[in-house]
């Protein structure tokens, strides 16, 4: 089975989601122009990154009668979608959420799990941390989304796996730095753990980033694909919007695992049965 | 190890980017700075003139009397190589007006009197170009609190601010500053033989190894002395950093509400943009 991956890297408005939307839309145009089957866009991509205390003015839920999402939900009736925007529960959580939505649906929601809030990031100030990791049924197989700092924790994608998910979609709105070598130091760290996932998890991992500025900050772009064999499969360039689109074929998986049954092979109970013991202990990582 | 090299070529992308970016979403397409002769003003010059074009940016030469005739020559140099606009406004005149109401004033005060004289005159041009002021300190000098504050230190926004002297240096070869202005002493300029290193007392290339360390590897003090350096000179940088953390801050509002700025109403600068 083919499918038509679209990975879209924008500049967005910050905490302007009419004018976002309005990005989305005409980036869907072009992505079902390319026959894409899915379109994904980075963290955050419906209100801008940093948002501070216009978290809570740019929340939405996905819903048919919510005016953001009601034109999106519409234009998925061509095309899968992934979008990055501030979700919000009914008693006024604000979540980092992406949504995936097909066919006038939403199918799933992700929260973002891990919240970086450390050196240059402030995310748990203002938003609630997610509390599930799932795979999800889709019209191409099961898939799992990410959220950039919950691909840092490699317990997350493998829960994923875990769960069934053959292609991870990770997106992010990862600030550039780190100005040595021939890329930023942020690009190399992310290509390497993505393309480490691809081959120990022998699925798909395809990526996509923000570009533009926020004030001094700047993100990257740099969009991947990488294969069940760990390679690359598409790159789009650096510091620029692009829409980067390859057709993969899923059927690779079968291929790959062929070769390299470690899915077949995982002792899920000897995990359990390990992770157990180690957080029954009062001090479990010391 | 300790390895201060830059990507030049993407250093110099993003940099660019950076002014046309942030220029733009303020609503502004042109540039205002000063321009003294010296390595840090040339390359904001040209980094400026790359990211929005030399017909946009207004280079201003501010000579006080006492100023080298070098600084001046220097100036026209880069301004002759990047074609960008230019005006020459002493400023002698308004400097002497404060420094005349008292005898013996100090060459601290007398350096900051200048350096805030010329923060007015780029403000005024700012409004006249309708161009925003664009910075034009190094990371080495931001550290040490080498600067004047709401003088040299004034601007809407800094392009080099995040890099050390030395990479500032490795920068101007990759654009082709001309050669005197990377050659010479490093000199705020502000009275007769006075050079950066003389009045810190050690030199750029040291320093920054030792703040790369302190500051981007975070050494500790003790871990600095056990790659070399000298625990004098290691106490005297980190002094140096702890007194001017507030020349890098707006000043602190006493918070009396439930919301106050500085605290708790936080929005970044491209808000809404």
């Amino acid at each position: 089975m083919k499918l038509n991956l679209a990975l879209a890297q924008i500049n967005t408005t910050l905490g302007d989601t009419q004018a976002n939307l309005e990005k989305h839309l005409a980036y869907i145009q072009e992505a079902k122009r390319q026959d894409a089957d899915l379109l994904v866009f980075p963290e955050l991509s419906l209100t801008g990154y940093a948002l501070q205390d216009l978290a809570s003015t740019v929340a939405h839920h996905p819903a048919e009668d919510d005016p953001i999402f009601r034109p999106l939900l519409a234009s998925s009736l061509d095309l899968d979608l992934i979008v990055g925007f501030v979700d919000v529960d009914r008693r006024r959580r604000l979540f980092i959420a992406s949504a995936y939505l097909s066919q006038g649906k939403v199918l799933h929601i992700h929260h973002k799990v891990y919240l970086p809030t450390y050196g240059l990031f402030d995310e748990g100030r203002f938003f609630a941390w997610g509390d599930s990791i799932r795979a999800f049924d889709t019209r191409f197989g099961r898939l799992g989304m990410l959220i950039c700092e919950d691909f840092w924790h490699a317990s997350a994608p493998y829960l994923l796996w875990l769960d069934g998910a053959d292609v991870l979609l990770f997106t992010s709105a990862s600030p550039g730095r780190g100005l040595k070598g021939e890329k930023m130091g942020s690009a190399v760290w992310v290509e390497q753990i993505n393309r480490s996932y691809a081959g120990l998890f022998t699925t798909f991992v395809a990526h996509t980033n923000r570009v533009g500025w926020e004030d001094g900050l700047h993100f990257w772009g740099g969009a991947t694909i990488y294969d069940p064999d760990g390679e690359l499969v598409a790159h789009g360039p650096y510091h620029e919007e692009a829409l980067t689109v390859t057709s993969i074929d899923l059927n690779q998986i079968h291929r790959t695992r062929a070769r390299l049954p470690i899915l077949r092979d995982e002792r899920t109970h000897l995990v359990q049965k390990e992770l157990q013991r180690i957080l029954s202990d009062d001090r479990p990582f010391s | 190890m300790i390895d201060l090299s830059l990507n030049t070529d993407l250093t110099r992308k993003i940099l660019t980017d950076f002014i046309r970016s942030e220029i733009g979403r303020a609503g502004f397409s042109r540039a205002v700075l000063g321009l003294s002769g010296g390595i840090d003003s040339a390359l904001s010059c040209a980094l400026a003139a790359e990211a929005l074009g030399a017909e946009n940016v207004l280079a201003i030469r501010m000579p006080y009397k006492t100023s080298s005739p070098d600084s001046l020559a220097h100036a026209q140099l880069l301004i002759d190589q990047l074609g960008v606009r230019s005006l020459t406004i002493p400023i002698t005149e308004m400097a002497d007006a404060l420094i005349a109401h008292e005898a013996d004033m100090s060459n601290v005060r007398k350096g900051n009197i200048m350096a805030r004289c010329r923060m007015i005159v780029l403000y005024d041009q700012s409004e006249a170009f309708k161009g925003l002021v664009v910075g034009t300190g190094n990371k080495t000098e931001i550290l040490l609190g080498y600067t004047t504050l709401y003088g040299d230190s004034a601007c809407a926004i800094n392009p080099i601010g995040d890099l050390y002297k030395t990479q500032v240096r490795q920068m101007a070869r990759a654009m082709q500053i001309p050669a005197p202005i990377i050659e010479k002493a490093p000199s705020a300029d502000l009275w007769a033989n006075q050079t950066d290193e003389g009045e810190l007392g050690f030199t750029y290339e040291e320093v920054d190894r030792l703040l790369y360390l302190l500051v981007d590897q975070r050494y500790s003090p003790e871990e600095c002395v056990e790659a070399g350096f000298d625990p004098g000179f290691v106490r005297t940088v980190i002094n140096r950093i702890r007194r001017f953390q507030f020349k890098r801050m707006l000043p602190p509002i006493a918070k009396i509400s439930n919301r106050t700025v500085g605290y708790d109403f936080l929005y970044l600068r491209d808000w809404g943009t």
